[in-house]
């Protein structure tokens, strides 16, 4: 069923080579992503749990503003909207970026900081699970405010919220989709794009469904062995430690059908 | 009142003037007035609710009084943080649920403050480790992780991880308490082995036997406040008030 994705398209590659492009800005996208909201997840959630009123109310902000506003949303402010609000001559070579990465940037950025918020929760939940006397302990051998987060909380804060960190890994790799709507061709525009080609639309679909499910596999896989790795001997798995609440909505985009017009 | 306030500073190293905490409407400690030389070893005993945990996390700032002057080592304790972290490292606690760091090693418990706070190599501060922890008797169990000991074990590294700072002074927040009653030997023979080596102890327990031997003055709070301060034989004995004389009946039964 699959045979048609080995016929020569009509640019001379094949079509499953086009498939491997997409997937490819696919993980490019997610991985390089994943980074970006993994760093700036890791500041912000600090950020909320500081004593520092200031500090905690800008990582508030932060986690509201980019949690709540649909991706598919920031996806168009970064690519559409902001090169309006930078001084011309920013705007201007931002817009004249050539192709692949004058898409490929915005949605990187926008699927960076929108993960940002979300992992910045967990991050928050996983420093506010620790018993409260972990910090008083570090504080009472001398351990300044920063060393406590750096050698006690962080640590431990990390190790307990793995699983709900692979949720997120998941989620960003899957919203990596909504890149299309800015002209991005990872997996799924492509998909889309043989499909138009070929009429096998459920050919094209199916295997890129095929591949986000392979890939999904993978992410859960490595997280289980990273969560078996940095285990702490001596406790129970951080498995169920922390309900992975976000984990339910990690598919944000309401209507693809809707924003695949934005393409044509 | 100058004069005396700085001879006072010179031979002793905490003095708890007039200190009141608060926590919302509810007066925790209502004007206490403490002073502990040096080399002394205070118990603090009272009912559940008088205030001796917050006392004692008043003294190295965990809990921040409303009014007052606490004085450690000439130091005052205020908002100045750079103070604070000097009195912190002079001051060791160990608490009631251990609060070891579970992520790392016995060893790398004791090692952590030594390199971060005091800047010690890691060779030395391993040395120091082992040597603390020698002196606990746990060295043989320095690779194990504190979720692989028993209570016991685990408040024995705790006081070895404190001592691993060189402290002036320890506070004690009822080490014993959590502890199954066939371990709390072990940790109360670590602490009169410390107060024979001289060590300025301030003990919150009501493991009366360790007040008598070690003890060089009982304090007994009630409801905020020192009610009572005698040497252990006068305070078992023949306590003065009333409120002791009700507490002391409680716990021996
Ligand atoms: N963080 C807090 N917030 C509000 N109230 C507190 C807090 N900590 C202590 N208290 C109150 O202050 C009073 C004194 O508490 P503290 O822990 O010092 O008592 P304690 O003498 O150590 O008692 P115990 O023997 O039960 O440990 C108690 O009534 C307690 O409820
Ligand atoms: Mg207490």
């Amino acid at each position: 069923m699959f045979g048609v994705l080995f016929e020569q398209a009509a640019d001379g590659q094949r079509y499953i080579d086009w498939l491997l492009s997409g997937l490819g800005w696919t993980l490019a996208l997610a991985f390089f992503g994943w980074w970006i909201a993994f760093a700036v997840g890791l500041v912000v959630g600090i950020g909320r749990t500081v004593q520092n009123g200031m500090i905690a109310a800008l990582a508030r902000l932060y986690v509201e503003i980019f949690r709540n506003i649909p991706v598919l949303v920031q996806m168009f402010l970064w690519y559409f909207v902001l090169p309006e609000l930078l001084p011309n001559a920013l705007g201007n070579a931002i817009k004249q970026m050539s192709p692949p990465w004058g898409s490929f940037f915005p949605a990187l950025v926008c699927l960076g900081l929108y993960t940002a918020a979300r992992i910045a929760e967990q991050v928050r939940a996983g420093i506010e699970a620790l018993p409260k006397g972990q910090t008083e302990a570090a504080h009472a051998l001398g351990l300044t405010g920063y060393m406590t987060y750096r050698y006690v909380i962080v640590p431990q804060a990390l190790r307990l919220i793995v699983p709900s960190l692979t949720s997120e890994v998941m989620g960003i790799y899957k919203n990596t989709s909504v890149a299309l709507t800015i002209g991005l061709m990872e997996l799924t525009a492509q998909a889309r794009q043989i499909s138009e080609a070929t009429f096998q639309t459920f050919t094209a679909f199916g295997a890129a469904t095929l591949i986000y499910l392979g890939l999904a596999l993978i992410a859960y896989q490595s997280m289980v062995l990273i969560d078996r790795a940095v285990r702490i001997p001596g406790t129970t798995p951080a498995k169920d430690a922390i309900e992975p609440r976000l984990a339910d909505d990690v598919q944000p985009v309401g209507s693809l059908p809707e924003a695949m017009e934005v393409v044509k | 009142m100058l004069q005396e306030a700085q001879t006072k500073r010179s031979s002793d190293i905490v003095v708890v003037e007039n200190l009141v905490k608060r926590f919302g409407r509810f007066t925790a400690l209502n004007d206490v007035n403490l002073s502990v030389r040096t080399g002394e070893r205070i118990v603090v005993c009272g009912p559940s609710g008088s205030g001796k945990s917050t006392l004692i996390r008043c003294l190295n700032r965990i809990e921040k009084h409303d009014s007052g002057r606490i004085v450690i080592d000439g130091l005052e304790l205020t908002d100045r943080m750079t103070d604070v972290t000097c009195v912190r490292r002079e001051v060791g606690m160990v608490f009631q649920s251990f609060n070891l760091f579970p992520h790392l090693s016995v060893v790398e418990n004791c090692m952590l403050a030594p390199m971060k706070v005091r800047g010690l190599s890691r060779p030395d501060a391993h040395e120091r480790a082992i040597g603390l922890l020698r002196k606990v008797r746990i060295h043989d169990q320095a690779d194990k992780y504190p979720g692989q000991l028993s209570g016991g074990q685990q408040q024995r590294v705790a006081i070895a991880r404190a001592l691993c700072m060189q402290p002036r002074i320890m506070l004690f927040d009822e080490p014993t308490s959590a502890l199954d009653p066939e371990m709390v030997n072990e940790v109360l023979e670590t602490m009169v082995e410390l107060a024979r080596d001289g060590m300025t102890m301030v003990c919150v327990t009501h493991e009366m036997g360790f007040a008598r031997e070690v003890a060089d003055r009982v304090v007994f709070m009630d409801r905020g406040g020192v009610v009572e301060e005698a040497d252990p034989d006068t305070f078992f004995r023949a306590p003065r008030t009333e409120r002791a004389r009700g507490f002391l009946r409680q716990i021996i039964h």
